[in-house]
């Protein structure tokens, strides 16, 4: 299993290839949420709304033997890529290394430049969403 | 001279020159700035003006009897005289100095409507009203117990008359609505909107937010009894706005705020209020930015409306016919009349991604509800994108925003 890290260092080369040109990095960020699997109509709730995003984020996540694994999905193209991101990062690993990582690939790839300060919050609350619910798991499985 | 060679001598390129602001690059693009409903760059003609007054005219204005006091004083009352004549009101102590359209209306709620409003009297608004022309008038509607109508709209984005007509009873006391509609540029038939107000004895109330820039303003002519407007949306400094009322309604008004200014004698037993417009600016105004505001004026009357609204007009025409060719793409707002506001929405294709897409090419829009959600909602949507072309705007640059449009439709759809 690729570590979070790993999976950041990753990210950080695919941009590093786009040349700092916002257009550019922002199709890639579109291109990578078409690439996203289909989340269930049942899954867009009003309780699976991440607060603080000013586009609908569409969040859950569940717990296998201590791995979690996220599902998101936005009514925003742009957002559904930046939450790909994440999911990359983050899905797949187990709930302790998820509330202890540090998430440094934003300001490596130079995000909150191309993304303004209203995305910037937005995908903020994105990480914290993620790492409570996390949060809630590893304090289950103690 | 006639027309058409007066609208050769607008040279753009000129009035280019005058705004510092067209210089800037974002993301190694040059600006382009069609977000001007929002507000307008501002002249360097205004740029000097705040400059030279905090350097040569800053004192408190009106009570001081010394060198500088006068001179500020008199810059910012040649700024109500200006005023005055750029809408045409009769007289100068019609002009209320506020800090925007929000508070004019806002004080004529709150002031007016206060005394005269009843239990069971009848406001009426259309469904095209930005927010601030909406809430305080629910406001005061559920304070008093009164009732707020809305005049409904056609699918191009236009006031159904016969229905307003349907709505005007004797109990209507108030009838407040946009001249020019911020989220679809109709430019509203506001003089038989007041006219028929009239008839049924009611006062009316002109939103001029989105019109003074563009539209000659003559409130003797509208028979308008309240008419608001902001500075910054017309070249001018942020927070600065003019609330002009007639003389006999702004007497028989109780005081907004209370405060230094307002007061003829004050003891703590009786206070007698000034004269207007006095009466209603309580405080230290925002004298710099007054100041300012009469040379936005002048720089819009060197060049005169009209020949302004035809270039605004011919830039947002092109860009009408030109991006409705784009598959998917419906324009909000089609009104036969309408200010230089261009709001669409494309098919499959959220306004949040068009704006930041559309911002990585250096073109500022502006993208959502526009404070208008009842008219979203009208239009089953939840926003628009929204270009909005001033003076400087050029038909080079609405193509430089339709090929990053095309290329997002294309990724979008593809």
């Amino acid at each position: 299993m690729i570590s979070i890290q790993e999976e950041q260092e990753k990210i950080v080369e695919e941009f590093a290839i786009l040349d700092g040109d916002q257009e550019m990095a922002n199709f890639y960020i579109m291109e990578l949420g078409q690439k996203l699997p289909e989340m269930d109509d049942s899954d867009r709730t009003e309780q699976n709304i991440v607060k603080g995003c000013q586009s609908k984020v569409w969040l859950i996540s569940e717990n296998n033997a201590g791995v979690i694994k996220y599902f998101a999905d936005s009514n925003t193209a742009i957002t559904k890529g930046l939450v790909s991101l994440l999911i990359r990062v983050l899905s797949n690993q187990t709930a302790n290394d998820i509330v202890n990582a540090d998430i440094y690939f934003p300001v490596k790839i130079g995000m909150s430049r191309f993304i303004g300060t209203q995305r910037s919050n937005g995908f903020a609350s994105m990480i914290k969403q993620m790492k409570i619910e996390a949060l809630a798991y590893s304090v289950i499985t103690e | 001279m006639n027309e058409k060679e007066l609208v050769k001598d607008l040279d753009i390129e000129t009035i280019r020159e005058q705004f510092p602001m067209l210089k800037e690059e974002i993301n190694g693009r040059p600006i382009i700035y069609f977000d001007n409903a929002a507000t307008t760059q501002k002249p360097l003609i205004v740029l000097r003006a705040l400059e030279d007054y905090y350097y040569h005219q800053n004192a408190n204005i009106h009570r001081g009897i010394h060198a500088l006091a006068e001179r500020a004083t008199a810059a910012f009352e040649e700024t109500r005289s200006k005023a005055q004549v750029f809408i045409n009101a009769p007289e100068k102590e019609e002009i209320i100095f506020t800090k925007g359209t929000t508070e004019g209306i806002n004080l004529v709620a709150s002031t007016y409507g206060r005394k005269f409003i009843k239990e069971g009297d009848e406001i009426i608004i259309s469904t095209m009203e930005h927010h601030s022309n909406i809430v305080p008038w629910q406001i005061l509607c559920e304070e008093k117990g009164a009732h707020l109508k809305i005049i409904p709209i056609n699918d191009r984005g236009e006031i159904m008359f016969d229905e307003y007509e349907k709505l005007l009873t004797e109990r209507t006391k108030i009838v407040a609505v946009v001249y020019a509609s911020n989220s679809l540029g109709t430019i509203n038939h506001v003089k038989d909107i007041i006219a028929k107000a009239h008839e049924v004895g009611a006062v009316t109330l002109l939103d001029g937010a989105q019109s003074t820039a563009h539209l000659d303003i003559n409130v003797q002519n509208l028979d308008v009894d309240f008419y608001t407007l902001s500075a910054h949306k017309m070249y001018g400094p942020t927070g600065v706005g003019v609330l002009y009322g007639k003389r006999e309604l702004l007497e028989n008004m109780p005081p907004y705020q209370g405060g230094g200014e307002m007061i003829k004698e004050i003891s703590f037993s009786k206070t007698t209020y000034n004269d207007i417009p006095y009466k209603f600016e309580a405080g230290t105004p925002n004298i710099a930015d007054v100041v300012g505001f009469k040379y936005a004026m002048d720089f819009m009357d060197d060049f005169g409306k009209k020949q302004i609204r035809e270039h605004e007009d011919e830039v947002v025409k092109y860009a009408t016919k030109e991006i409705s060719k784009i598959d998917g793409v419906r324009i909000i707002g089609q009104a036969e009349n309408k200010v230089s506001v261009l709001s669409f929405d494309v098919d499959g294709v959220h306004p949040f991604d068009i704006g930041q897409m559309l911002d990585a090419r250096g073109v500022a829009v502006r993208t959502g509800h526009h404070c208008t959600q009842p008219l979203m909602d009208r239009f089953g949507i939840e926003g628009t994108t929204r270009a909005s072309f001033a003076v400087y705007n050029t038909v080079e640059e609405v193509d430089v925003m339709l090929d990053g449009l095309k290329r997002i439709v294309s990724f979008m759809i593809q």
